[in-house]
């Protein structure tokens, strides 16, 4: 399994799946898109970036649990999908939905609690777009470039409520994202926990940093 | 130009349907290839799949009234695709493809309350109450999209007077029809069902309120509120109450669906009014079906201001959303 993971062209194959979506929905064209495309397209990648949300932050436990070390290459570049769909979605809402209206975009922004969230949720994915080549976790060192990158666990969290307090009144779909990323993040809380547990007591030198920068 | 047609001619006639079929596959063609390019104006033209959920009955003789717009008309495959109609699902694209085997005859409307003469009109009756008209509405989504339907009826004022509301009437209450076995979805809808609305009686007495049996010359399909609804032109859309089976004249205002499910959100006149936000989002403009861009703005009660804005005078519409 390791092997066929650590393949070069397994990445290739990654990274061509995750352009499927975009490149269906420019395959189905305007007339694909029904009567009001523009929340046809701001679904449609707003669902995006919640999945490509939950699959990155599928890459840890799935690593450690089954012991799959070598999906954490992939990780990299889930994530920044996840952001070129966010990028999508944000631009779709300035552009069509509210024609470069930058004033209606910031009234939005500052009055609209759904907008709010869902814009802090992207705002905070871009520090995470910029420092995700491996020189910049050089530059940063291992430990805070983690800690900086746990904020991909606000955007996911963000990103479900902006969706719940979007809808009408079917709650469904958003209570689904809620139980998966509950999940995920559950995953980390407990994996803390037993960590922690098991760790010696305090006053011993914590684990050494890895010396070598991780493989993405 | 639509003012000019014969009133006998059904919209099909027009153009004969291997026509508009061929057309459909040609532009379904073009709109592939094009991609993004060709969107913008020549998306009204693009393909929709089939609307029509059962064989329409078309509705001919139909009266021209000075009520109707002159604005373009939105094509039929939108108003009979983009449907939120919650018993049959809560995506628009749902009712269209769930609503196809409701079965919408027999049907009667039971008339009733604080009235001289309740009774039950059957479909037929109904009909045949007034001479049909075709009227042209701007019809406005509380999700801040718009439409411009040919719908068919009379003014509801003429079903109201036949029953002779008493002096104890000051609301009208209305109830859609219910049947979990045939709204299998309803569960998902999250509101409570049936659907309620209800209007002041003198909203319901302006000769605006249609009572609505048919769009585009037909019979009304299912996903549009098939047998008989309320068209409110000058109010959010989801005041005008789909599949009726029963009028209640009233003392009380009545509860209605969307100021239950949130009250802060949807108030019980819900006029359509560009300076009073939702929550959640702007109403000052809305988006033109089928449309990218939400740059239409929007008009005070809907364009209909000179007609009803009299029925408001004095009031705080910012208190009364």
């Amino acid at each position: 399994m390791n092997r066929i993971l650590m393949n070069k062209w397994t990445k290739v194959v990654v990274f061509a799946l995750c352009l499927v979506p975009i490149a269906v929905l420019v395959w189905q064209g305007p007339s694909g898109w029904g009567a009001n495309p523009t929340q046809y397209l701001e679904h449609a990648t707003g669902d995006w970036i919640l999945r490509f949300l939950a699959i990155t932050l599928t890459v840890t436990p799935l690593s450690k649990i089954f012991g799959l070390k070598q999906v954490v290459r992939f990780r990299r570049i889930l994530g920044l999908f996840a952001f070129f769909y966010a990028c999508l979605h944000f631009s779709i809402y300035i552009g069509l939905d509210q024609v470069l209206d930058f004033r209606g975009v910031w009234a939005d922004v500052v009055k609209r609690p759904y907008i709010t969230v869902g814009f802090t949720g992207f705002v905070l994915m871009i520090p995470l777009a910029i420092t995700s080549t491996a020189a910049m976790v050089r530059r940063l060192g291992f430990r805070r470039w983690q800690m900086l990158h746990r904020l991909i666990y606000v955007s996911a969290v963000a990103g479900v409520i902006h969706f719940y307090w979007l809808v009408k009144s079917d709650v469904h779909l958003p209570l689904i994202y809620a139980a998966i990323m509950a999940a995920l993040l559950g995953w980390r809380v407990f994996a803390w926990f037993s960590d922690r547990g098991r760790k010696p007591a305090r006053g011993t030198p914590a684990r050494k940093e890895p010396t070598t920068v991780p493989a993405s | 130009m639509l003012l000019k047609r014969g009133t006998d001619l059904k919209y099909s006639d027009i153009t004969p349907r291997d026509v508009y079929v061929n057309r459909r596959k040609f532009l379904y063609g073009l709109g592939l290839a094009g991609g993004l390019a060709l969107a913008g104006k020549s998306l009204a033209n693009l393909v929709f799949p089939s609307g029509r959920a059962y064989a329409a009955a078309s509705l001919p003789g139909l009266v021209k009234s000075s009520f109707s717009t002159t604005e373009k008309i939105t094509p039929e495959q939108v108003v009979t695709t983009y449907n939120n109609f919650y018993e049959f699902g809560t995506d628009k694209g749902d009712p269209s493809k769930n609503a196809g085997k409701f079965v919408t005859s027999p049907w009667s409307v039971s008339v009733e309350g604080e009235v001289a003469k309740p009774r039950k009109f059957t479909m037929e009756e109904i009909l045949k109450l007034a001479p049909l008209e075709e009227r042209i509405y701007r019809h406005r989504c509380v999700e801040a999209w718009s439409i411009v339907v040919p719908w068919v009826g009379y003014s509801f004022s003429t079903i109201a007077k036949l029953v002779e509301p008493t002096s104890n009437a000051k609301y009208v209450a209305f109830e859609s029809y219910f049947d979990k076995k045939q709204m299998p979805l309803w569960g998902r809808a999250g509101i409570q069902l049936p659907y309620v609305e209800g209007l002041r009686l003198d909203e319901a007495m302006h000769p605006l309120a249609l009572l609505t049996v048919g769009i585009y010359g037909e019979t009304l399909p299912n996903q549009d509120g098939a047998p008989v609804r309320m068209v409110i032109p000058w109010k959010y859309g989801f005041k005008s109450i789909k599949s009726l089976v029963k009028i209640r004249f009233v003392k009380d205002q009545p509860p209605t669906t969307w100021n239950i499910t949130n009250a802060n959100e949807y108030g019980f006149y819900s006029n359509v009014n560009p300076k009073v936000d939702h929550p959640r989002w702007s109403q000052a403009k809305e988006v033109r079906l089928p449309g990218f861009f939400k740059n239409t703005p929007t008009q005070m009660f809907n364009g209909y201001g000179d007609q009803v804005a009299s029925l408001y005078n004095g009031m705080d519409l910012k208190k009364n959303y």
